[in-house]
């Protein structure tokens, strides 16, 4: 772990080039979003599919804050406050129920939400969607450049990442899983399971709300394609790929949605097949997810290896 | 003071009437049988008890104090604690987390997102101690996966207990049980203080009758026999509906 994060950390002076630390930045803010939907998805059991639309409401709130004149600090706090209060509606609305009409309810709000970035035309500016020229300057620190916004986001992320691994392990994390696991048990033994849904609704919340913040000010622009479900969809799909309900399942997944729509495509015309198939592959070998089926396989080859040996020695 | 009292009580899917005015009154301490053929509405009862199910008219009390409206999440902080007929646990956890997270459910801890659960040596302690109370103590590392169904027979039973409940609702908790571990159960039932006042259905008769100082007889929602063990075997009415000829 502390290998990988040095690796993060030394990134810009051995990534070749510009272009490479830009791709590292969105895999880092796509990770945020991650790790935010596999707080409903991977450890509370509800899969959501329109957290695109409050990733949009993050950013359009930013970006149109920023248009209008406010400040940079002013536009960020609200967009998260925003955002978090979309949440909390979001959860009144979805929590009513789990399973398919879960999914069906949030699918119909990311749809109404993908509608009002397009029609509500005096905020949004519909199709041509918010524009935004420059990037804040925290503590007098200029993110403008590559490397510097490259920064920025692994100081977010990181903070994600240790915020996650507290609250898996904390009892309210305990009570999550529990929920997602049994819940009728969880209130009978006293659990408040509609609560604990609405507390881990929020905490996704926070984190899609500032991966939201990030991705308007790397792209500087925001538009309805943003909130589409395709998006909400591809969110869902670095979830389930790299490995719902683990830690680092969602960074693997983000890493490798990026890295092919970004890198790949650029060698391979139909990337979206090669993905489609990579997928397929997924969850035919490894339906658990890219890390935990990868240490699935390594702990088999590792007692293999070790039978073998021992066999080995055993011989005269 | 009755530890459980329940008055009129109806509940109907529909047409079909499950609960049908059941009237139940169990004294601090008691050891209460319930018993009916299948469909009798003896784990619907249970369920309207512990406000799963809400009733259509009726109530029930909890020493004294009325919690036909209380939700289903408070009555355990109320002291009512279940068990359930289909095994309900944790399977992706171990034994002792299974039992912690029992304890968690009336700790103000469990709204806690900050602490590492793992570092709470006294609710760890607890879950062991319960653990142990059941004889499981040796094994309470080991993941529920890995675990007979018997031994989780008793992790239920040992989550109940970790509650400190005053009334105790056990839910057919010799279903499936082999011989052997029939006669642990029955052990460990046996040594349940008489500060917990159980109910308990069960279908298995030689266990229960054992069990049992006082038995309710249900029969398409109605409570058609009431009375002491002796009382209840002799009646011609539970030996034509249940017991046979």
């Amino acid at each position: 772990m502390a290998v990988g994060f040095l690796a993060l950390v030394a990134l810009p002076y051995w990534i070749p080039g510009i272009y490479y630390l830009n791709v590292a930045s969105q895999i880092l803010f796509y990770a945020i979003f991650a790790l935010g939907l596999n707080i409903l998805v991977g450890y509370g059991g509800l899969v959501s599919l329109g957290h695109a639309g409050l990733f949009g409401i993050a950013a359009y709130a930013t970006g149109y804050l920023l248009q209008s004149g406010f400040g940079h600090s002013f536009a960020i706090l609200s967009a998260l406050v925003l955002g978090m209060a979309s949440m909390a509606l979001y959860a009144v609305l979805s929590l009513r129920t789990t399973g398919i009409g879960f999914i069906m309810i949030t699918l119909a709000l990311g749809e109404i939400l993908w509608g009002l970035a397009y029609r509500w035309i005096s905020i949004t500016n519909g199709d041509n969607g918010i524009s935004l020229h420059g990037r804040p300057a925290p503590f007098g620190f200029d993110i403008n450049s590559a490397a510097s916004f490259y920064y920025t986001t692994l100081v977010v992320f990181l903070i994600a990442v240790v915020s996650v691994a507290i609250f898996v392990r904390s009892p309210l994390g305990a009570a999550l899983m529990g929920t997602r696991d049994q819940p009728r048990r969880m209130n009978a033994l006293g659990y408040h399971v509609w609560a604990i849904r609405f507390w881990a609704c929020m905490f996704s919340g926070l984190l899609t709300s500032a991966a939201g913040i990030l991705f308007v000010y790397y792209t500087q622009f925001i538009s309805p394609q943003t909130l589409a479900l395709t998006s909400s969809a591809e969110v869902l799909l670095m979830v389930i790929s790299g490995g719902a309900g683990t830690l680092f399942g969602p960074i693997v997944g983000a890493a490798l949605v990026v890295i092919v729509k970004n890198v790949v495509s650029g060698f391979i015309e139909r990337w979206n097949m090669l993905l489609g198939a990579i997928f397929v592959a997924i969850v035919i070998l490894m339906p658990e997810g890219l890390v935990p089926g990868t240490a699935r396989l390594w702990r088999l080859a590792w007692r293999k290896k070790m039978s073998t040996g021992a066999k080995a020695e055993a011989k005269p | 003071m009755s530890a459980l009292t329940v008055s009129t009580l109806s509940k109907a899917f529909g047409g079909l009437h499950v609960t049908r005015g059941v009237n139940l009154d169990v004294q601090p301490g008691e050891r209460r049988l319930i018993i009916g053929p299948n469909g009798a509405g003896k784990t619907t009862l249970f369920n309207l008890i512990t406000g799963e199910i809400t009733p259509d008219s009726g109530t029930v009390a909890l020493f004294g104090q009325d919690i036909t409206r209380v939700p289903s999440r408070r009555r355990p902080h109320m002291g009512m604690a279940r068990t359930y007929q289909i095994i309900t646990l944790f399977p992706r956890d171990t034994i002792i987390h299974n039992v912690s997270l029992a304890l968690l459910g009336l700790s103000q801890l469990r709204w806690n997102p900050l602490i590492d659960m793992k570092r709470q040596g006294h609710i760890a302690e607890r879950a062991f101690e319960s653990l142990k109370r059941v004889g499981l103590g040796h094994i309470a590392e080991r993941p529920l996966a890995q675990t007979s169904y018997g031994e989780r027979r008793r992790v239920e039973i040992a989550m109940a207990l970790a509650q400190n409940p005053k009334v105790l609702l056990l839910d057919e908790p010799f279903a499936g049980l082999s011989i052997d571990e029939r006669r642990d159960v029955h052990q460990l039932l046996l040594s349940i203080p008489r500060d917990v006042t159980m109910v308990m259905i069960e279908h298995n008769m030689d266990v229960a009758l054992e069990f049992a100082e006082r038995i309710t007889l249900l029969h398409f929602g109605e409570v058609i026999v009431e009375g002491t063990r002796a009382e209840v075997v002799a009646d011609p009415r539970t030996r034509e509906v249940y017991l046979g000829h």
